[in-house]
């Protein structure tokens, strides 16, 4: 018996940038290409639920990274199921510190990062600071965090992965559970038929702060999503993404949905794709845009809710008001993007 | 100061006297410490750290990122960001500033990032009140950071930079508070000798040096730090199959503290002509005294005069500050106090229901002594009132009495001093 061949001194999944050496790797929008020139940043064995968009989410923003990268996770799904020690998934450095503090750790980073490299002590060019954190972390509990950051201006990407719920701990309505919806916390009853109020519009929360870079994003919609990713990377300053993320656990569909349910998100406009930038305002993205310039593309708000268990109860009779209001405000605020939107058939 | 042991490197002709209060101690410290990046929220009495050190950004003085956080929350996420990313990294604060960054002072020590953070201690609401006690410090007493509490504004300004260099030491790895009490010492004007700057460099080592850590992928030892070249994933969830494993050695590096503490205090010495006590703690007259007062923080100055003044009539009474209080010096505190007859602890805090935090460590120190004094608690000093020499004597009369007596009533266990009876 031969003895077994030495372990590689680095396994080949983990991403090893050299220091030193200056990086800027290239945006890849071609299949092919991708899954021969780059490797994701999260690696297969994690635990994410099979048919969760997040890890897509992941994946996706991983391919558009220029170069030295770090991750910055709140407290939620994808930072649980991707670090049950001694076990991670991720190919880069990953940071977890709580659940309402990422954008605050992420602005320490990127405070060290700037000292560092103004005492000749970084080993990089640079090195991109990237948030990923859920709705709670994000239009809850970690919004005053957001809120600082992008004020204070740090050089970070913040990508919002919304699954509409606190889904990590079972289905819990948040500031990003979309009007109706049922939820553990939210429950479908005799007097209240799922969630009372509307999500906030987080990503034009954020439009308000003035910063770089907002885009919304789906991983359906994949292209479009790699090239925001590396826009907000490569602006100088804050920059977010607002990522639809489907959870087949608590939207209640089918495993094989996961991106089906995303189209249909903006097939129906009930989220639109869009980036905004301080010099050239709102511009439809992607099907956003198609849709924009070929009304008859516009999906009704059932097709988005007849494959989700959560909307269920808007589908009966005794209901149809209260999905005629649902449908009333998609197009009020798709009429009210379309005005915004400098890119819109007029 | 008495008679030097040895010739300080720098004697007092060789270093800067300046004119601070205890707030701009810090800043002066920092300054010198080749700090990375500072993270801050304005609260009273700390504000001055944040004000001062922001002129020393504002002037090119440092190289320092000063990060004007939303909150404290956020001050203390962004230090461990900075500090996991291998940064030198240091935040101030009081009581409710404190108070909300608990959560984020255990995930710092847990994570074993040698953040330094300037505590002035205030008292905490309700009612709001901006002056000094204990309470912001004891509500941190169990969250794993090296706690050292300062007498006066020169002790401040040593033990900012003596912080450093305990926080970082490989066998420590543990964030270090500095604690100076609310306007007795933030905003109290004292005379103080202060390093060259080339002195607290050299002292430091120069900028914040990685400790390396070993992980199974990948086969040489790698730095504990945010790393492109080497990655790691820090801050993972660990559950009941390994949690306690790793708690271990947070608790065994705050033991291991102890030493280093001790060795940092011997080294300033040698550098400066300044040291405090052993390190850990700092006794007064504990040879042959009968009655010991136990306090720590700024109130040991008025104590340790009134306990000179016993002293000349013939009382033998003797002081211990605690330095630090965590780690906490039980053999120190054992040693000096089991053979005294009567010990009070004085505790600016309280846990109601219960006694002050000191008191209870003390208690529990003694309890294996073979001689166990009778020990009383005094709370003293909340919300900012003075402890004047007055009280002390207060105190050292009672205990007079209560040696006489033989033994504390079980009623008498828990004391105040300086309120006014209702």
């Amino acid at each position: 018996m031969s003895s077994p061949p030495a372990a590689p001194k680095v396994p080949h999944e983990i991403i090893i940038f050299e220091p030193g050496k200056k990086y800027e790797l290239p945006l890849i929008l071609n299949l092919r290409q991708l899954a021969e020139q780059r490797k994701p940043a999260l690696l297969p064995g994690h635990r994410m639920c099979a048919g969760c968009a997040a890890p897509i989410i992941v994946k996706l923003a991983s391919f558009a990274f220029r170069g030295p990268t770090v991750v910055v996770n709140a407290t939620g799904c994808l930072e649980v199921a991707t670090t049950i020690y001694p076990y991670t998934s991720w190919a880069i450095p990953w940071i977890h510190n709580a659940f309402e503090n990422a954008a605050a750790t992420a602005s320490g980073i990127e405070a060290a990062v700037k000292a560092l490299k103004r005492t000749g002590r970084l080993k990089y060019d640079y090195i991109d600071v990237v948030v990923l954190a859920g709705d709670g972390g994000t239009y809850d509990i970690g919004f005053q965090a957001l809120s600082g950051m992008a004020e204070r201006g740090h050089d970070v990407l913040y990508i919002l992965y919304d699954n509409e719920a606190y889904m990590n701990t079972g289905i819990q309505r948040s500031g990003g559970t979309p009007k109706f919806a049922w939820t553990t916390t939210s429950p479908v009853g005799s007097a209240i038929p799922g969630k009372p109020e509307h999500k906030k519009p987080i990503a034009e929360i954020m439009v308000a702060h003035r910063i770089p870079y907002v885009a919304t994003a789906t991983p359906a919609h994949w292209v479009d999503f790699i090239k925001k990713v590396r826009k907000g990377i490569e602006v100088n300053g804050p920059a977010f993404i607002h990522a639809l993320s489907s959870c087949n656990r608590g939207w209640r569909h089918a495993e094989e949905l996961g991106i089906e349910v995303l189209r249909r998100a903006v097939d129906t406009c009930y989220f639109p794709l869009w980036e905004w930038t301080p010099e050239t305002g709102y511009l439809l993205t992607d099907r956003s845009l198609i849709i924009a310039r070929n009304p008859s593309l516009k999906q009704p708000i059932e097709k988005f809710i007849e494959v989700q268990g959560r909307f269920r109860h808007l589908l009966r009779p005794e209901n149809r008001e209260l999905l005629k209001a649902l449908q009333e405000y998609v197009d009020a605020t798709w009429e009210d993007l379309l005005k915004r939107a400098v890119n819109a058939p007029k | 100061m008495s008679v030097l042991e040895v010739v300080p490197k720098y004697p007092r002709e060789k270093q800067v006297m300046i004119n601070v209060n205890g707030d701009e101690a810090v800043a002066y410290a920092l300054k010198q410490s080749y700090v990375d990046v500072v993270a801050a929220y304005p609260i009273t009495p700390q504000t001055i750290i944040v004000e001062k050190f922001s002129e020393y950004v504002a002037n090119g003085e440092v190289h320092t990122e000063f990060v004007a956080v939303e909150s404290e929350h956020s001050a203390m996420s962004a230090c461990v960001g900075a500090a996991a990313a291998g940064a030198r990294a240091f935040t101030a604060t009081s009581s409710q500033g404190l108070a909300l960054m608990v959560e984020i002072l255990y995930i710092a020590s847990g994570m074993r990032l040698p953040i330094v953070m300037a505590v002035v201690n205030r008292a905490l609401s309700a009612p709001i009140n901006i002056h000094n006690d204990h309470s912001d410090a004891y509500l941190m007493r169990d969250s794993g950071w090296v706690m050292l509490f300062t007498e006066n504004v020169q002790e401040t300004y040593d033990t900012t930079i003596q912080a450093f260099k305990i926080a970082e030491h490989p066998e420590v790895q543990l964030p270090v508070s500095v604690h100076l009490d609310g306007f007795f010492l933030s905003h109290t004007l004292e005379n103080i000798y202060a390093l060259p700057d080339e002195a607290v460099y050299e002292f430091l080592g120069g900028a914040r040096k990685l400790v390396k850590t070993k992980v199974d992928y990948f086969a040489e030892e790698v730095d504990y730090a945010l790393d492109p070249g080497r990655p790691l994933s820090l801050g993972p969830l660990a559950l009941y199959d390994y949690y306690f494993e790793m708690k271990i050695p947070q608790i065994k590096a705050m033991e291991y503290s102890e030493k280093v503490i001790k060795e940092v205090n011997e080294e300033w010495y040698k550098l400066t002509g300044r040291k405090y006590g052993n390190g850990l703690v700092d006794p007064y007259k504990l040879e042959d005294a009968e009655i010991v007062i136990v306090a720590m923080g700024s109130s040991a100055g008025t104590i340790r005069s009134v306990v000179k003044k016993y002293r000349e009539k013939g009382v033998r009474a003797g002081l211990l500050r605690i330095r630090s209080f965590r780690p906490f010096p039980r053999k120190d505190v054992k040693e000096l106090l089991e053979n005294a007859n009567v010990v009070a602890v004085l505790d600016k805090g309280i846990g109601p229901g219960s006694f002050g935090a000191l008191y209870l460590d003390v208690v529990s120190t003694l309890y294996t002594s073979k001689s166990r004094p009778l020990i009383v608690n005094y709370i003293y000093g909340l919300g900012g009132r003075d402890l004047q020499p007055v009280h002390v004597a207060q105190i050292i009369d009672k205990l007079l009495e209560d040696l006489k007596r033989g033994y504390i009533p079980e009623e008498e266990r828990l004391r105040f001093i300086g309120v006014r009876s209702s």
